[in-house]
C-alpha cells in the first residue's frame, strides 16, 4: 500500500507503438463464421462447448438412472454404462470445462478488460476454434463407430483401455478419444499462445499487471499452466496410440488376457498414470483458476466493495498454480507407486489448502462491511462459496494419504471432485452469464427464470452430491455398474440411490430453463445500458454495446487506476471505473 | 432474503445429515484404527470451518445487504488479519497432515513377522497363494503362466512347489496375526479392496504392489475390486473369512500344493 497524491498514474507515456491496423472481415463468412474477432470466437466456443455439455447432461441422467433403477432399464447394459460415465467424464473436465472457461469466456474478456483491440494473433485464434470444433466431432463419432465410444474411465488407464475386457479398447473408441484429445490439444495451444502473449503484450496504457482484474489474473494463470500440462496429456495419447496400432510396449508389461499370452512385454501402466496426472491435477486448477477470478469480480462489483487483498489474490493464484504441479501422485496414492511418494505429495497437496483458504477468506471479507445486491450473479457467487467450501474441505480427507487409503476409488472421491470441479465451477459460469449476458447481447436476461434455474440447481446438485460422500464412507466403490449383492451395503444405501438420481433428474430438466432464458432472453430481454451493473472494469466502458470489432472505437482506452474502486470515500458514485483519471487535490489509497 | 435463510438451513442440515445419517463405514476388522481416528480428526476440523464460513456469509449477506443510502466500507487490505487466517489454517492443515504422515509410516512399513499372502487378479477373478511348509513364496513370472500353471509359478524354484493356490476360491486368514499382503495381476490394473480391513492397493501387472495389516476379528468379508477393470468390473468378489487359527490350519490342510496342482494337469491331459 503507498500513498500516491493524485494525478501520479496519470503520467503514462504516450502511446509508442501505432496501432496495428485490425483485420477487417469482408463477408458476411469471414464475420460470422470464420471469424477472426474474439468477441464471436468467444461465442462460437461458448455454443459448441454448451452443446456437447448437455450430451454429458443427458449421459449423466442415463448413468443415474442405471444406479437408481439397476437392469431396469434394457438398452443401458455394463457396455453402454461405462462409455456413458468415460464420455460425460471426459466431456465435462476437458470439451465443457476448460473450453468455456478458456476458449469462451477467456476470449471475450481478455482483449476487452485489458483494453485491447482483440487478441494478437487472430487468424490462429480462429483456428483454434475451429480445430477445437473438430476435436469435439471426432470425441462425438465415438458414438457412432463400431463398439461404441471407450468405456475405459476417463482418466483411461491402460493396459486395459486398449484390451478387449473395455468396450472400445480393441475397437474405434479408444482409437478417437485419443485422437481427439490430440487435437483439442493442438487447437487448445494455438488459442492459449494468443491468450497469454494478449496478456503480456497487448494491455492498454496504464494497465499494470497489478491492475489486472482477478479474472484475468484466473484465466492467464490457467492457461499458462494448461501450456506446460497439457504436452503430458499429448504425448501420453501418442504413446497409447503406438502401443495399441504399432505393438510398442510404452505402458504394456507383459499380459495374459483370458488366457492368451499377448505380444508385448516391458511397458509400465504406470508410467501412464504419471503423465496423465501430471496434467490431470493442473487441469483441476485450470478450471478453477478462472472460476477464482470471475468471481471474485463477480462478488465485489455486487457487494460494491473492493475486492479484500487484491494483491494477496494474485499472489494466491500464482502460487497455487506453481504448486499445483508437484501434487499429481496424490491421484495415485494407492496406485501401487513408491509409496513413499505419499509423504511428499500428502504435504504439498496439504499446503495448497493455505493459499486456497485465503483465497476464500478474502471473498468473504469481501462481503463484509459491503453494500450487497443480491443479484443473480452475486447469488450464484454465494452458492460457488458454500459448494466450494464443502468440496475443498473434503479433499482434505483424499489429499491426506491415510485417510484416503479407505476412501479411494469410493463414492467419496465421485462427490468430492463433482462439489469441487463440477458443481463449483459450473455456478460461477452460470453467475458469469447473467454477468456478462448484457454486454455480449445488449438484453438482460430474465431475473424470474434466472432465480427458478438458480433455486433448483445449487440445492438440487448439493443435495446430490452431499449425501454421496456418505455412500462412499459405507465403502462403496466407484464404477460399479451395479452393486448387486453386497453384504456390508445396507438397502437404505439404495433408497439414497434412488433419491439421488431424481434430484440428478429435477437439476438436469432445470438446465431447460437457462437455456430457455438464454434464448428468449436474446429476443425479448430487456434492453440493457452499456454498464447495467455499475462495474469499474473496462469491458462495461466501451463505445457501444455490444461492443463493435476493434472494440474501442478510434481511441484505446487508457487506464488510471486498479479494478476495485469501488464506494472509494468522497466520490460522488460508488464507482470510478478505470478509465477516469485521478480527480486533482484528492489523494487517496492507490494499489501499486 | 431467502438466501440467508438457506444458507442457515444448509449448515443446519448438513449437520444434522452428518449426525443422524445411517451411512457409516463398516466396523473395522483390521489394526488400522488409527485410520478412523485420522479421519474423525479432519471431519472435526474441516467440519467447524465449514461451519463457520458458510455461517459467516450468512451473517454478512444479512447484515450487509443493501439498503437505501447503504455504502460499502472501503479497505483493500488489512495485513494482519490476512496473516492471522493464514497461520491458523497453516496450523490446521498441520494438525491432520502431521498425525496422517505418522499413521501413513505405519501403513507401509511391513512387520517382519507379517506372514506373505499373494493375491492375483485377472478379468474378472481372484487367486491366492500362500507359502507352503517353509514360509516362502516362489518366484513367479507372467510368462510362465500357462493353462495348467495358471498364476506362473516358477517350476524351477523348490520355495515355489510346496505353495498353496487357490484358484477363485476363498481366501482364509488367521485372526490376529499380521499378514503381508503381495499383490500381483496378470492381466489389467485391479484392486484388492476389503472395506472393513480400510486398506486397499492397486494390482499392477508387471509388478508386485503390497499393504499389510492384522485381522482383529473374525468374520466372512466381501472382497471387491476397486479399479475399473473392464466390463466385469462389479462382479469381481470374492470372500475373505477370518478365524482362529485351528479353524485356520484345517482349512490350508485341505488345499492343494503348486506340486499337486501340477500332478493333478498331467493326470488329466488336455486334448
Amino acid at each position: 500500500m503507498v500513498e500516491i497524491p493524485a494525478g501520479g498514474a496519470d503520467a503514462v507515456p504516450a502511446a509508442e507503438v501505432e496501432d496495428m491496423e485490425l483485420y477487417h472481415p469482408k463477408s458476411w463468412w469471414t464475420k460470422y463464421v470464420f471469424s477472426q474477432d474474439a468477441k464471436i470466437i468467444a461465442v462460437q466456443y461458448s455454443i459448441t462447448a454448451i452443446s456437447i455439455g448437455l450430451v454429458a447432461l443427458v449421459l449423466s441422467w442415463l448413468m443415474r438412472l442405471q444406479l437408481a433403477f439397476p437392469g431396469y432399464f434394457a438398452f443401458i447394459d455394463a457396455d453402454h454404462y461405462y462409455q456413458f460415465i468415460t464420455m460425460h467424464g471426459m466431456i465435462m473436465v476437458v470439451y465443457l470445462l476448460t473450453a468455456l472457461f478458456l476458449g469462451g469466456f477467456g476470449n471475450y474478456l481478455i482483449p476487452l478488460m485489458v483494453g485491447a483491440r482483440d487478441m494478437v494473433f487472430p487468424y490462429a485464434n480462429m483456428l483454434s476454434y475451429w480445430i477445437y470444433l473438430l476435436a469435439v466431432l471426432i470425441l462425438v463419432a465415438g458414438f457412432f463407430a463400431p463398439g461404441g465410444p471407450t468405456g475405459a474411465g476417463w482418466t483411461l488407464y491402460p493396459p486395459q483401455s486398449v484390451l478387449s475386457g473395455t468396450p472400445g479398447g480393441q475397437d474405434w473408441g479408444i482409437l478417437l478419444m485419443l485422437s481427439s484429445l490430440i487435437v483439442f490439444v493442438i487447437g487448445f495451444t494455438m488459442g492459449g499462445l494468443n491468450y497469454v502473449v494478449t496478456v503480456l503484450q497487448g494491455r492498454a496504457r496504464g494497465m499494470t499487471l497489478m491492475r489486472m482484474p482477478l479474472t484475468v489474473w484466473g484465466i492467464f494463470t490457467a492457461t499458462v499452466m494448461a501450456l506446460l500440462a497439457f504436452p503430458a496429456l499429448f504425448v501420453a495419447c501418442v504413446m497409447m496410440l503406438f502401443d495399441r496400432l504399432l505393438g510398442t510396449s510404452f505402458f504394456m508389461p507383459a499380459i495374459v488376457e483370458m488366457g492368451t499370452q499377448l505380444q508385448h512385454a516391458g511397458g509400465s501402466p504406470i508410467l501412464f498414470q504419471h503423465l496423465f496426472w501430471f496434467f490431470g491435477h493442473p487441469e483441476v486448477y485450470i478450471v478453477a483458476l478462472p472460476a477464482f477470478g470471475i468471481v471474485s469480480d463477480l462478488i465485489s462489483t455486487h457487494a460494491r466493495k473492493n475486492i479484500f487483498g487484491y494483491r494477496m489474490m494474485v499472489w494466491a493464484i500464482v502460487i497455487i498454480a506453481a504448486l499445483s504441479f508437484v501434487v499429481w501422485a496424490h491421484h495415485m496414492y494407492v496406485s501401487g507407486m513408491n509409496p513413499a511418494f505419499g509423504f511428499f505429495f500428502a504435504t504439498t497437496t496439504l499446503i495448497i489448502a493455505v493459499p486456497t483458504a485465503i483465497k476464500v477468506y478474502n471473498w468473504v471479507l469481501t462481503l463484509w462491511r459491503g453494500d450487497i445486491h443480491l443479484t443473480l450473479p452475486m447469488l450464484f457467487a454465494l452458492a460457488f462459496i458454500v459448494t466450494f467450501v464443502n468440496g475443498g474441505l473434503t479433499g482434505l480427507f483424499l489429499g491426506n494419504v491415510v485417510v484416503d487409503v479407505p476412501l479411494s476409488d469410493t463414492m467419496f472421491v465421485v462427490a468430492h471432485f463433482h462439489m469441487v470441479m463440477g458443481v463449483a465451477p459450473i455456478l460461477v459460469i452460470f453467475g458469469a452469464i447473467h454477468h456478462w449476458y448484457p454486454k455480449v447481447t445488449g438484453r438482460m436476461l430474465n431475473g424470474v427464470l434466472g432465480h427458478i434455474h438458480y433455486w433448483i440447481t445449487f440445492l438440487g446438485a448439493y443435495a446430490i452430491f452431499f449425501p454421496m460422500h456418505y455412500l462412499g464412507l459405507l465403502g462403496v466403490p466407484r464404477r460399479y455398474y451395479e452393486i448387486g449383492e453386497t453384504s456390508f451395503v445396507p438397502p437404505s444405501a439404495h433408497t439414497l440411490n434412488i433419491f439421488i438420481t431424481i434430484m440428478a433428474l429435477i437439476v438436469g430438466a432445470a438446465q431447460v430453463v437457462f437455456l430457455f432464458n438464454l434464448i428468449w432472453s436474446l429476443f425479448r430481454g430487456k434492453e440493457a445500458s452499456g454498464n447495467p451493473w455499475r462495474a469499474t472494469t473496462l469491458e462495461w466502458q466501451t463505445p457501444q454495446t455490444p461492443p463493435a470489432h476493434g472494440n474501442w472505437g478510434k481511441d484505446l482506452p487508457v487506464v488510471y487506476r486498479w479494478a476495485y474502486d469501488y464506494s472509494v470515500p468522497g466520490a460522488p458514485e460508488d464507482f470510478i471505473p478505470q478509465t477516469q483519471p485521478a480527480t486533482a487535490g484528492l489523494t487517496r489509497e492507490v494499489m501499486r | 432474503m431467502a438466501v440467508v435463510l438457506i444458507l442457515a438451513l444448509l449448515v443446519v442440515g448438513s449437520v444434522l445429515f452428518h449426525l443422524l445419517s445411517p451411512w457409516w463405514w463398516t466396523p473395522i476388522a483390521s489394526n488400522w484404527t488409527y485410520i478412523d481416528n485420522t479421519l474423525i480428526v479432519t471431519f472435526w476440523i474441516t467440519g467447524v470451518v465449514f461451519v463457520a464460513v458458510v455461517s459467516f456469509v450468512a451473517y454478512c449477506v444479512w447484515r450487509f445487504r443493501h439498503r437505501p443510502g447503504n455504502r460499502a466500507a472501503y479497505e483493500p487490505e488489512n495485513r494482519k488479519l490476512e496473516l492471522l487466517l493464514a497461520s491458523g489454517t497453516a496450523v490446521g492443515v498441520a494438525a491432520m497432515l502431521v498425525p496422517g504422515l505418522f499413521v501413513w509410516n505405519q501403513f507401509i512399513t511391513v512387520p517382519t513377522d507379517a506372514a506373505p499372502v499373494e493375491v492375483v487378479s485377472q478379468q474378472w477373478l481372484w487367486s491366492f497363494r500362500l507359502p507352503g511348509a517353509d514360509g516362502k513364496l516362489g518366484r513367479s513370472e507372467t510368462r510362465d503362466i500357462t493353462p495348467e500353471n495358471p498364476l506362473g509359478v516358477n517350476k524351477n524354484d523348490a520355495a515355489g512347489l510346496d505353495d498353496v493356490i487357490i484358484e477363485g476360491g476363498e481366501l482364509h486368514l488367521p485372526v490376529g496375526k499380521p499378514v503381508h499382503i503381495l499383490l500381483r495381476s496378470i492381466d489389467v490394473l485391479h484392486d484388492f479392496y476389503v472395506p472393513e480391513f480400510r486398506a486397499k492397493m492397486d494390482m499392477i501387472p508387471g509388478m508386485i504392489t503390497y499393504f499389510w495389516f492384522t485381522p482383529t476379528r473374525t468374520g466372512t468379508f466381501d472382497i471387491l475390486c476397486a479399479e475399473l477393470c473392464g466390463v466385469g468390473h462389479p462382479q469381481m468378489r470374492g470372500t475373505v473369512v477370518v478365524e482362529e487359527a485351528e479353524a485356520y490350519q484345517a482349512w490350508l490342510a485341505q488345499q492343494q500344493t503348486f506340486t499337486q496342482l501340477l500332478a493333478s494337469a498331467e493326470l488329466q491331459p488336455a486334448n
